[in-house]
């Protein structure tokens, strides 16, 4: 693979939601500041990708409006993912790949302040069997909560225990705020990332996992998917992982998590506070990614590991190793 | 380093109708999916990864639909992605396919688009009443009419061109048993008497509303040969965007389209489209852009590309012959029509195209374009690695 790095990284997260702006106006100083950051002039930039959620704007073609406002002109080489930005931040390393580029942009947003955010999820699943029913996002947490609980391997019963209960009684500490924000990163490939930083944050190993969507066929105590991707990323090979930030919206979820990604008692979990602290969602799993690189960049870690979710119950994860080279 | 070889190596698209309603949205993709599996000799478990696209998720009312049909297209412990950029969704997902075979990460994805208009109204998921903003409400034929209008004063092309693109697509698609739309009786003055829906396009100028989905399986060159019919080799891919509006931006012949394809000819190697292109599937939702892509595309002079259309150029039977298929005129399930213009510049290619098929194709041009003419995705596909 050849290598490549995030130079840059910059967010917005304000917590409670921003009734000021709109998310183009909270998506622009973000973007603004990653460009800048990493020192590279604007059109220099090889590729464009970018994760957003038409459902939480509630209107169609919510990345278009965003584009208009980074200003695609000259037009550029430009694609969009409807998930979280991690998944973008997957699509433009894989561009890179091809090597006739050398840099690429990657943002996402996010604006759940608009809608009950649980009920805008249940959009996201089987509209035969599941929607229907309308399980909302906290009450299918709360089933893997207590599939963890009385399993009885949870490492943090305690928590996993108190969001067990009943939905509404879940514990406020244990389930991530509403958040609107933004992210953006740059990522650049071999001599490029060296001219851009000092200690670009190497992206060691990258992959993506998915698993059945029916909570009924999964084991809802493990996370089968982040255990692979994981594996696949090469986390489990080579040095320790000093430092993760896990997209974990619940409290049982960072559980489930670091026996998956089998993050042992010296690694430092989530030094950002995590999706707990702060939950942009679209930006959320990118924000992890830049977390984890900012920690190698400012030389606290030499390698760190990265960890985006997607769907109801941790469907579907992925896992970026990141990590500084002498 | 380089790109790897990547190659189409399997096809399959729904029948296309106004209301699937025999299938479920997993039984729609599944339906595609099978037979490009079909068509590839493989299994779901040779597939290393899966791209699906589409276009907005309120047409169907499931959001980030990847995650629901995971299990419809065996994503169980593989990587899926879902990609999104408007009405070139479906060559784009099919580029974010091949990207990943050319960067070497996978040998055997497998791509698919759909849309199934039946579940909800297109126009009002496209016409929100959004705070603070005037309603459009016109629909995208309200949106592209003045584009049109502007070509004609521009070009001088004379009223009928319009008219001549879609009697030619329909008539294509009688030979097209996937296509939605099957008129034999189509003819000039059955489409001039159809009622002005956005002057000066008539009702029987514009794309029907389709349910349908469309599938390919892109292989590295380790697999290229499993297929029923030869592969056919990407031997060029690209995107390009621009904004949707600003003072002085051309809309009729947009810049981002003309870079696009200035782009996969470079990485073919041609230097002249008209003649080394032995025919295209570009995306006509709305008679007119025929000759206005004809333009974008090189195809032909600036303002002349409706000649193309009017001397039959572009016929079947023609030197360029333009949307075997029917094309979107005839079928168009939205989120996949862009990749089954990808997918019958391939069949084209590969041969396997039916009473559609043309003699002797070894290259041919898909295309695909979304939002207010603002995105564009476009691949050359080849009988030829190279």
């Amino acid at each position: 693979m050849r290598d490549v790095a995030v130079v840059s990284f910059a967010k917005a997260e304000l917590i409670g939601g921003d009734n000021t702006r709109n998310e183009v106006e909270i998506l622009m100083p973000v973007v603004h500041e990653a460009i800048e950051r990493a020192g590279i002039d604007k059109r220099e930039i090889g590729f464009t990708c970018s994760g957003s959620c038409d459902y939480l704007q509630g209107q169609p073609f919510a990345f278009v409006t965003a584009l208009d406002a980074i200003g695609a002109w000259p037009p550029i080489e430009e694609s969009h993912v409807e998930m979280d930005a991690a998944w973008a931040l997957y699509e433009a390393w894989v561009r890179l790949q091809h090597g006739d580029i050398d840099s690429a942009l990657v943002y996402g947003f996010g604006k759940p302040s608009l809608g009950s955010l649980p009920d805008v999820f249940v959009a996201q699943l089987d509209p035969y069997y599941l929607q229907p029913l309308w399980p909302d996002a906290h009450s299918l947490a709360a089933l893997q909560a207590r599939a963890l609980a009385e399993s009885g391997v949870a490492p943090d019963a305690r928590s996993a225990t108190a969001v067990s209960t009943v939905p509404t009684a879940l514990q406020s500490e244990g389930v991530a705020p509403i958040t609107d924000g933004a992210a953006a990163v740059v990522l650049a490939a071999g001599d490029v990332a060296q001219r851009l930083s000092p200690r670009p944050a190497w992206i060691a190993g990258v992959d993506h996992r998915s698993e059945p969507h029916h909570p009924g066929m999964r084991d809802l105590t493990r996370s089968a998917s982040a255990e692979l991707a994981a594996e696949r990323a090469g986390a489990f090979a080579g040095a320790p992982i000093e430092v993760a930030e896990l997209h974990a919206q619940y409290a049982h979820e960072e559980a489930i998590l670091r026996s998956a990604l089998r993050l042992g008692a010296g690694v430092r979990v989530n030094p950002s506070g995590g999706a707990l602290a702060a939950n942009p969602v679209m930006a959320t799993g990118l924000i992890r990614i830049g977390e984890a690189a900012q920690r190698v960049i400012d030389g606290e870690a030499t390698r760190a590991l990265a960890h985006a979710a997607s769907g109801p119950c941790l469907q579907q994860n992925l896992v970026c190793v990141l990590e500084a080279r002498a | 380093m380089s790109r790897n070889y990547c190659a189409v190596v399997g096809i399959g698209q729904t029948r296309h109708a106004s209301k699937r309603a025999d299938v479920s949205l997993a039984g729609l993709v599944r339906e595609a999916a099978t037979r490009a599996l079909e068509d590839a000799h493989m299994d779901w478990r040779d597939i290393d990864a899966i791209v699906i696209g589409k276009a907005p998720d309120m047409f169907e009312g499931v959001m980030m639909p990847e995650l629901y049909l995971a299990d419809a297209l065996g994503a169980g412990g593989k990587p899926i992605m879902r990609v999104h950029t408007a009405g070139s969704v479906g060559g784009s997902t099919a580029l974010v396919a091949a990207s990943l075979v050319q960067a070497g990460i996978h040998e055997r994805v497998l791509t698919l688009a759909f849309e199934k208009q039946s579940e909800s109204d297109t126009m009002w998921a496209l016409s929100p009443r959004i705070p603070f903003q005037p309603a459009v409400v016109a629909g995208a034929g309200g949106y592209f009419a003045p584009h049109i209008r502007a070509y004609m004063q521009r070009s001088g092309a004379p009223d009928h061109i319009g008219m001549m693109v879609v009697v030619k697509d329909r008539l294509n698609a009688l030979r097209n048993p996937y296509a939605h739309l099957h008129q034999p009786d189509i003819s000039m003055e059955q489409v001039a008497q159809s009622p002005m829906l956005w002057d000066p396009v008539r009702y029987a100028e514009t794309c029907p509303a389709s349910d349908g989905a469309c599938a390919m399986v892109l292989a590295s060159a380790r697999y290229a040969g499993a297929g029923t019919y030869p592969p056919a080799w990407i031997v060029a891919s690209a995107m390009r965007s621009e904004p949707t509006m600003f003072s002085g931006r051309d809309q009729v012949n947009p810049r981002a389209g003309r870079e696009c394809a200035a782009e996969v000819y470079r990485q073919a190697g041609i230097r002249s489209p008209r003649t080394e292109i032995d025919c295209a599937e570009i995306y006509v939702p709305f008679s007119w852009f025929e000759p206005m892509w004809m333009e974008n595309l090189g195809f032909a002079d600036l303002n002349e590309g409706w000649r193309l259309t009017a001397d039959g150029v572009t016929a079947f039977d023609g030197a360029l012959p333009v949307n075997m298929s029917g094309g979107v005129l005839s079928t168009n399930p939205i989120g996949a029509s862009g990749m089954l213009r990808f997918a019958e510049a391939a069949m084209q290619v590969r041969g396997q195209a039916g009473a559609h098929q043309l003699q002797a194709v070894r290259t041919a041009l898909g295309h695909a374009y979304g939002g207010g003419s603002q995105f564009f995705a476009m691949w050359i596909v080849s009988s030829q690695q190279r």
